[in-house]
């Protein structure tokens, strides 16, 4: 059976705010492997490439969610709770890539706007709720579960708005902006509930297993001190 | 990375390439959420083609990869649309791996403790 294309294709945005997201993802992303610098040891160099090729594999799960519309996993949720947002964000793009160079799959030329909406905007959702609710909740498995559900749907939601944002700065067919809009964000609730399901699952045996290479559990947990500031 | 870790890592990668390899054939062909949006307002016929309508497909064009021997999550010249499918993800999960902890171990901070053991 066909794995279908699921990111943006060519043509779809216009070319000049195409290439202007290109110019943003690439700036954010170097910022990124920057920040992502002081996080990178031994352990975490190699976990960060298998929840990156995690990420691949389950991206091509595309699940029922309405009748003839399906969804799949984004990412970003479940990398910022594995391996912190500034990894996490270059996991979701390294997937992109290449799924866009390789599987032609999400246009070359919409390579930014896929980094955006997924790697950049649906990571930083993920990491705010993430880091909110962490300090909320318990330091239990199944705590840090219910957070990767409630993240997930929430970055999901608002990683599809980016494509609202994007549309109206260059969307090539005239179309109404608020029907849009609440399409997308109605149909990525519920691809965030499945989402989310997923991921939650997947930080859930993680952190059963192996807690010490859960990033939200060993970085999160504190209130940030002047130590860790200075490494973050 | 010390034997505890490479046993984590080595039976993550056996669970992505299940996903990957074995899972992926029986997930859902319809469009996904973006996909079903670009294309409302449209009317298709059977063979995928838009009959009447205007919908943000219709200003798609042609990816610069097609012709990628993995193009559409497949691979040229297998036949069998389980094993293309199957083989073309378990190629991408290594290649995203390969790419990610090869690309995350050069950029990865080395202190001292880590230059000692470093390989090269």
């Amino acid at each position: 059976m066909d794995v279908r294309a699921m990111h943006i294709s060519n043509g779809i945005i216009s070319g000049p705010v195409s290439v202007v997201f290109i110019v943003f993802a690439a700036a954010v992303l170097a910022v990124c492997v920057w920040k992502a610098r002081a996080d990178l040891d031994d352990r975490l160099a190699p976990m960060a490439g298998l929840v990156a090729a995690f990420i691949f594999a389950v991206q091509m799960l595309n699940f029922q969610v309405l009748p003839g519309v399906s969804g799949h996993l984004l990412g970003g949720t479940l990398a910022v709770i594995l391996v912190g947002p500034w990894v996490g964000a270059l996991c979701v793009s390294t997937v992109l890539i290449v799924q866009c160079l390789l599987f032609a799959d999400g246009g070359l030329t919409a390579i930014g706007l896929n980094i955006t909406n997924m790697a950049i905007i649906g990571t930083a959702a993920g990491y705010l709720l993430v880091v909110a609710l962490v300090k909320i909740l318990p330091k239990t498995p199944a705590a840090l579960g219910a957070t990767a559900l409630i993240a997930s749907i929430v970055s999901v939601t608002v990683a599809s708005q980016g494509f609202v944002l994007e549309y109206a700065l260059g969307g090539t067919t005239d179309l109404s902006l608020p029907a849009i809009s609440g399409t997308m964000a109605g149909v990525h609730v519920l691809i965030g509930i499945g989402e989310g399901i997923i991921a939650s699952t997947t930080v859930i045996t993680v952190a059963k297993v192996r807690p010490d290479l859960v990033y939200a559990l060993r970085r999160f947990r504190r209130p940030v001190t002047i130590e860790a500031e200075a490494t973050a | 990375m010390n034997r505890k870790l490479g046993w984590f890592i080595g039976a993550g990668l056996l669970v992505a390439f299940l996903l990957a390899g074995v899972v992926s054939n029986f997930a859902s062909g319809s469009p996904d959420g973006l996909d079903a949006t670009a294309r409302d307002g449209c009317v298709f016929n059977a063979a995928d083609e838009i009959v009447s309508g205007t919908c943000m497909v219709q200003q798609e064009q042609a990816h610069q990869m097609a012709d990628s021997p993995l193009a559409d999550y497949g691979i040229e010249g297998i036949e069998n649309e389980y094993l293309s499918t199957g083989l073309s993800g378990i190629a991408g999960v290594l290649i995203t791996f390969g790419i990610g902890a090869g690309g995350f171990w050069l950029v990865r901070r080395r202190d001292q403790k880590a230059a000692e053991e470093a390989p090269t």
